[in-house]
Order: C-alpha cells, then structure tokens, then sequence
C-alpha cells in the first residue's frame, strides 16, 4: 500500500516538474513537491537533470552563424526602416 | 545582448536615431537565423527567413507601441514567416505526446519509480563533454515534433515568458507549459541517453 502511494505521487510530481522548476507553482504545491523529494531519491535526481537540461538549453548557441549581412540586403532594410520613419503619423525626429 | 540592451536599441529606433541601426540588425538576424534554422530546417531558408523578418520589422516599426516587447514582437514576426516557408507544417497533426512515454524506465529492483538515469553530476566542469552535449542538445531540438520545438526555442533558448510566448504562437498559456514541459522531457531523455551511452564506453575502457 506505501508502494503505491509512493508510486503515484511520484506521477504526480513528473507532470509539474517544469512549473516548480520556472517557480510557477503556489506555494502549497511547490512545499508538498520538496517534501516529497526530500523523501525519494530518484524524483531529486530526475528534477536534478531536468534542471541541468534547460540550464543547457539557455547555454545553447547556434553552430552554424549566418554569414555577413549583404550590403543590398542591408541598404533594403536601412530604405525600409527610413521610409517607415518618413510616413508614421507623429514622427519625434528624422535622421 | 542582455535584455535590456535589446530595449534601448528599439527605444532609439523608435526615437529616430539610426545609429542603433546596424547593431539591431546584427543581433537580431543571427537570433531568428538560429531561431529559424531549427524551424524550417534548412540553412538557405534560415537566411532568407531572417531578411524578411527583418524587413517587416522595419516596415511596421512604428506599430511596437511598447520597447519593452521588441523580442516577442519580432519572434512574431519570424515565427509568420517561417509558416510561410513551410506552409505544410501550418496543417502537420499537432498531437500531444502523452506523459506517460516520457517517464523515464522502470528498473528492476522493485522500487516503483526506480529511474534510469545516467550520472549527470560531471556536466559543469567538463567543457569537451558540455560542447558535445550541445550538439546532442541541437540534434534533440530539431527532431523533437513542431509544437513542442517552437515552445522550447521561445520559452528555454529566447527565454521569452511562458505570456510572451503564448502570444507569439497564438495559444494559451496552459498549452504553453504543457507543451515546454514535454519537450524539456524529450531533450532530458535524448541527453540522459547520450550520457549513459558515453559512461559505459569509459566503463569499457
């Protein structure tokens, strides 16, 4: 009967891993969460690599970079942005 | 660039002083050419994706009421033109994959959630094995179903807010943390195989 208990618990700990995580949970959830993993170490160790995933993920930076920007593409950009600024209703300052 | 450096080049913009142009432009292609690269998956696409987001940027500037939002306003706008690019994925299945497939093995010893994990404690110091997790971590982003990889490149590698978030893809906030939850489950599992798979080959040494 513990067993089982354990078992779901544990169940219902995996589905709100994330949101104890980004500390999105009430408080009341957040303190049953800890209390639980204070007691089961395969939860600790679960949330212990969930948490070193999205630390991985915030580190992520892409491998391959876009080349320098074209001197066209750029000058498209540059016209679009100034015409933009020559045509909206209450322009503080043109350039 | 820190957050709040992204907002004053918007403010200045917005101010008329195209001096904060180029340093806009450079920051922000290289973050919707990651961003789309690993939408659309293509290198070609990825670069054109970034000018036309760009493009509209600039020709709807004046519309950012608030510099504040510069961020989730542009991955808006990125996120329509990787849509445009790839108009099949507009009609993909968007199925959720339920929880129970993410939770991890049981093991054998009769404990009911015994998990298979592998020894994740080495990760910060070894720099070799956090560059390779980098690209298991890519290759988990990529492959990952579409609903949960543009919540996990938004809400984990923009680090917009699950509201932000939710407004760039048009769902709720609800879904939003469903959605992250999963693909954080599904890189978690991809890396947790990769770490097992490279202890075992030192064990064998």
């Amino acid at each position: 009967m513990a067993s089982h208990q354990h078992d779901e618990n544990c169940k219902k700990m995996f589905a709100l891993l994330s949101e104890y995580l980004d500390m999105e949970l009430p408080d009341g959830a957040c303190r049953d969460m800890e209390a639980h993993m204070a007691g089961c170490t395969p939860c600790k160790d679960f949330t212990e690599s969930l948490k070193k995933t999205i630390e991985l993920c915030r580190k992520y930076r892409a491998q391959g970079m876009p080349g320098p920007i074209a001197s066209d593409a750029r000058q498209k950009l540059l016209d679009a942005y100034q015409k933009m600024l020559a045509e909206r209703p209450h322009s503080p300052r043109r350039p | 660039m820190e957050r709040a450096a992204e907002v004053e080049l918007a403010r200045q913009l917005l101010e008329g002083k195209p001096e904060a142009f180029d340093r806009f432009v450079d920051h922000f292609r290289s973050k919707i050419f990651n961003y789309s690269r690993l939408m659309c998956g293509h290198h070609e696409d990825a670069e054109e994706v970034a000018q036309e987001t760009l493009l509209k940027v600039f020709e709807n500037f004046g519309q950012l009421r608030d510099p504040e939002h510069v961020r989730a306003w542009v991955f808006r706008i990125a996120k329509n033109a990787c849509l445009i690019k790839r108009r099949k994925s507009i009609f993909a299945p968007q199925q959720e994959i339920s929880l129970d497939e993410l939770m991890p093995a049981r093991g054998t010893s009769g404990d009911p959630m015994r998990i298979e994990i592998a020894d994740w404690s080495s990760i910060p110091e070894d720099e070799v094995l956090r560059s390779e997790l980098q690209r298991v971590m890519e290759t988990a982003i990529a492959e990952m179903p579409e609903i949960y990889r543009s919540v996990m490149l938004l809400r984990d590698v923009e680090e917009l807010s699950t509201e932000e978030t939710a407004q760039v893809l048009d769902v709720n906030t609800d879904a939003v943390k469903t959605r992250l939850h999963r693909a954080r489950l599904i890189a978690r599992k991809r890396l947790d195989g990769y770490l097992g798979a490279s202890s075992q080959a030192v064990e064998k040494n």
